[in-house]
C-alpha cells in the first residue's frame, strides 16, 4: 500500500471551538497539506467494506528522517504529538520532525487509565486542564478520528470528614474559574452508582462526593493516533525506534539531536519524554526538579455494563471506570519509589483493590486480568513544568506525573505556540521552572489524592 | 516486590514493611546566617534530586520492625538493591558507569 502524496493550497480557516459555556477559543488555523488523508465518514466505510477493508491507507508515514528540521520534538506521546499537530496547524511550522525512543504512544500514553477532569484547585491548573478538556470535546471531529471521548461524569467520593471540606473548597475554586462542578449528597452518589457501598457499616463512609459532569475517560490509544495522523498530513515526520542520544549545543544555543540515524539539526527542540525527562536534560547539562516513579494500573475481566461514570476515592487511593469492553480500569498510587523498569510491586496495587472491593463488594468475584506500569514525572507541587530552558532553543513540556493524559489538547496547543514564539504562552507561563526557586508553586498534590 | 534487609534490627521482609523516604545524603545548606544561603542552593536542597535511570542511594524506614532508618543502593531499572548500610556507614560507591546521571558528590565520612 503506497502513500499518496501531494500538495494542496494553503487554506486558512476560522474556527471557534466551545466546549461548553465555560471557555471559547477563537484558533485562527491555516491548513498546510502535504499528503492528502483519506477522511474516515460512513461513505468510506463502505466503499472500504467492499474491499473487504483491505485498503484502508496507514495513518502515517514511516520516513527516514532529514538533515534539518525547524522543530524537533522529542517523544512521540500524547503531548509530543499534540505539540507537532498544533505546531503544523496553528502555526503553519510543518518541517517538524517527533522522534522516539520505542513506538509512538507506547509510553504512559498507552499505559494509561484515561480520566478527564478539570476540577482542579488552584485558577492556573484549572486554565489548562479545563481549556483542554473542552479541547476533548471536539477532538472527534477536529481529527477526524474517533478517540471515543466519552464525558459520562466522575465522582470523587469523600471518606472523611478532611476530604469533605478539602472538596468543597475545589467546588468554590470550581464555581469562580468557570467550571461545572458540584458537591453531591451519598444518596444521589447512590442513584448515580447502585453498586457503591453506602451503608452504615461501612469500611469506608461515603460522606459526599464532588461530582463533575462533563468529566470522563477517552481512549487512550486513538488519541495518540489521532494526532500522529493528523500531524503527519500536514507535513511532520514521526520517526519511530529512533532515540536521542545527545542534545547537540553550540555557546549555549541548541542546535540538533544526535541520534542512532545519525545527527538531525534544529534550531528548536522540545523535549516531551515524561518520565525519562532527567536523562535528556541531563543531556543537555542541566537539573530538572523531577523524579521519575512507577504507576500501575489493572483491569478486571470484562462484565455487562455494571457502573456508568468514573468514580476516585482519594482517601483509600482508588479509582475505576468500565471501559466500552466491560473491563473495569482500576487504578491507585503511584509505587513510592524512584522506578524506570515499567513495572511495580503488588502492594501498591493490592492496597487499591483491598479499598475498592470494601467500596463496591460486588467486585469482589471478579477476576483480574492483566495489570502494567508506567514511569511517571513528579514535580514537588505536582504541576507540571512547560517552558523554556537554560538552553536557547531548547524547550520542555514533563512533570504531569500521574495525570497528564487529560492535558494532551491543552498542552499540546499552549506548548505549540510556546515553541512558535520563542515565549510562553499566558496559559503556559506560570508553568515556567522557576516557580521552585521563586517558591511560587501550583500546589495541586491534593488534586485528588491519587493517581489519576 | 521489593525484598528488603534492615541493616539495624536484621529484619527481612517485603516493600509494605517498609517505608521508601526519597534519596540518602542530601545536605541541608545549613548556615549560621539563614540569609547566606543562596536561593539556588535552597531550591536544589527543597526541589532537585537525583533521578538515575540505575544504581541509586536512598534512605528506607523499618516501619514493621526496629523503627530505625537505614540506607540502601538500589537499581532504579532492574529493582535490584545492592547494598543496606547503617546511617553513619561509609558510603558505597556507585558501581560501573551505569547510571546517566551525574551523582552528587556524597558527603564523606559520619552522618548523624
Ligand atoms: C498507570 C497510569 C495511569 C494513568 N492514569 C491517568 C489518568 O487516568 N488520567 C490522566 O490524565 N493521566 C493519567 N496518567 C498520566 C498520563 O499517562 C501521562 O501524564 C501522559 O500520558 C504523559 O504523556 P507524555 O506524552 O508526556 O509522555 P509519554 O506518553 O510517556 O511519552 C513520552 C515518550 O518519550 C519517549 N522517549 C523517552 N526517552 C526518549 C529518548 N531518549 N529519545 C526519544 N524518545 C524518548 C518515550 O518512548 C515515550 O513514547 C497515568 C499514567 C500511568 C502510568
Ligand atoms: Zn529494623
Amino acid at each position: 500500500m503506497s502513500h499518496k502524496s501531494s500538495f494542496m493550497s494553503k487554506k486558512a480557516v476560522d474556527r471557534t471551538i466551545s466546549g461548553d459555556n465555560t471557555f471559547t477559543h477563537r484558533l485562527k488555523c491555516t491548513y498546510t497539506r502535504k499528503n492528502i488523508m483519506q477522511r474516515f465518514s460512513i461513505f468510506s466505510l463502505a466503499r472500504n467494506a467492499l474491499s473487504y477493508h483491505k485498503n484502508w491507507q496507514e495513518h502515517w508515514r514511516s520516513p527516514e528522517p532529514k538533515p534539518e528540521y525547524d522543530v524537533i520534538i522529542i517523544g512521540a506521546g500524547g503531548h509530543g504529538l499534540a505539540t507537532a499537530y498544533y505546531l503544523a496547524k496553528e502555526h503553519g511550522i510543518t518541517n517538524v520532525c517527533i522522534l522516539d525512543k520505542g513506538w509512538l504512544g507506547g509510553g504512559n500514553t498507552g499505559r494509561n487509565t484515561t480520566i478527564i477532569r478539570s476540577n482542579y484547585l488552584q485558577d492556573e491548573s484549572a486554565a489548562i486542564y479545563e481549556l483542554s478538556r473542552s479541547l476533548y470535546e471536539g477532538l472527534s471531529r477536529e481529527l477526524n478520528y474517533n478517540i471515543m471521548f466519552s464525558p459520562r461524569g466522575l465522582i470523587n467520593v469523600c471518606a472523611t470528614e478532611h476530604e469533605m471540606r478539602a472538596f468543597q473548597r475545589h467546588a468554590y475554586a470550581n464555581k469562580l474559574a468557570g467550571i461545572e462542578t458540584r458537591m453531591i449528597t451519598p444518596a444521589e452518589i447512590k442513584k448515580m452508582v447502585p453498586i457503591i457501598e453506602t451503608g452504615k457499616n461501612a469500611r469506608y463512609p461515603i460522606l459526599g462526593g464532588l461530582y463533575q459532569p462533563r468529566g470522563g475517560v477517552a481512549r487512550h490509544d486513538a488519541v495518540a493516533w489521532g494526532y500522529a495522523r493528523g500531524a503527519d498530513n500536514l507535513g511532520v515526520d514521526i520517526i519511530q525506534n529512533c532515540a536521542v542520544t545527545g542534545i547537540l549545543q553550540r555557546r549555549g544555543r541548541v542546535v540538533g539531536v544526535k541520534t542512532p540515524k545519525g545527527e538531525i539539526k534544529a534550531k528548536k527542540v522540545a523535549i516531551v519524554t515524561a518520565g525519562n525527562t532527567t536523562m535528556l536534560t541531563d543531556m543537555a547539562g542541566f537539573k530538572m526538579p523531577i523524579e521519575s516513579l512507577g504507576l500501575q494500573a489493572l483491569v478486571s475481566e470484562p462484565i455487562k455494563p455494571i457502573i456508568d461514570v468514573v468514580v476516585m476515592a482519594g482517601t483509600v487511593h482508588g479509582y475505576v471506570s468500565q471501559s466500552d469492553k466491560g473491563e473495569l480500569v482500576i487504578g491507585g498510587g503511584a509505587d513510592p519509589y524512584n522506578n524506570y523498569a515499567q513495572r511495580g510491586g503488588i502492594t501498591s496495587w493490592e492496597h487499591t483493590v483491598r479499598a475498592l472491593v470494601e467500596i463496591f463488594p460486588v467486585f469482589s468475584r471478579l477476576n483480574m486480568m492483566r495489570h502494567w506500569g508506567g514511569i511517571v514525572d513528579m514535580t514537588g507541587d505536582r504541576s507540571p513544568i512547560i517552558g523554556l530552558t537554560p538552553v536557547k532553543g531548547l524547550f520542555v513540556n514533563c512533570g504531569w506525573g500521574t495525570g497528564g493524559f487529560k492535558a494532551i489538547p491543552g498542552s499540546g496547543f499552549v506548548f505549540a505556540d510556546t515553541i512558535a514564539n520563542g515565549r510562553p504562552h499566558p496559559i503556559a507561563a506560570p508553568f515556567n521552572m522557576d516557580r521552585f526557586r521563586e517558591g511560587r508553586l501550583i500546589d495541586e498534590s491534593a488534586a485528588a489524592a491519587v493517581a489519576h | 516486590m521489593l525484598l528488603i534487609t534492615c541493616p539495624v534490627c536484621g529484619a527481612v521482609g517485603d516493600e509494605s514493611e517498609f517505608h521508601c523516604g526519597g534519596e540518602a545524603h542530601v545536605k541541608r545548606p545549613a548556615s549560621s546566617k539563614p540569609g547566606n544561603v543562596s536561593d539556588e542552593s535552597q531550591y536544589e536542597y527543597l526541589y532537585v534530586r537525583n533521578n538515575p535511570r540505575g544504581p541509586h542511594r536512598e534512605m528506607w524506614q523499618c516501619v514493621r520492625g526496629c523503627g530505625k532508618w537505614f540506607n540502601a543502593m538500589r537499581d532504579t531499572l532492574s529493582l535490584q538493591f545492592l547494598a543496606f548500610y547503617k546511617i553513619g556507614d561509609p558510603i558505597p560507591p556507585l558501581p560501573g558507569k551505569k547510571s546517566a546521571t551525574k551523582t552528587r558528590t556524597p558527603i564523606q565520612g559520619r552522618r548523624k
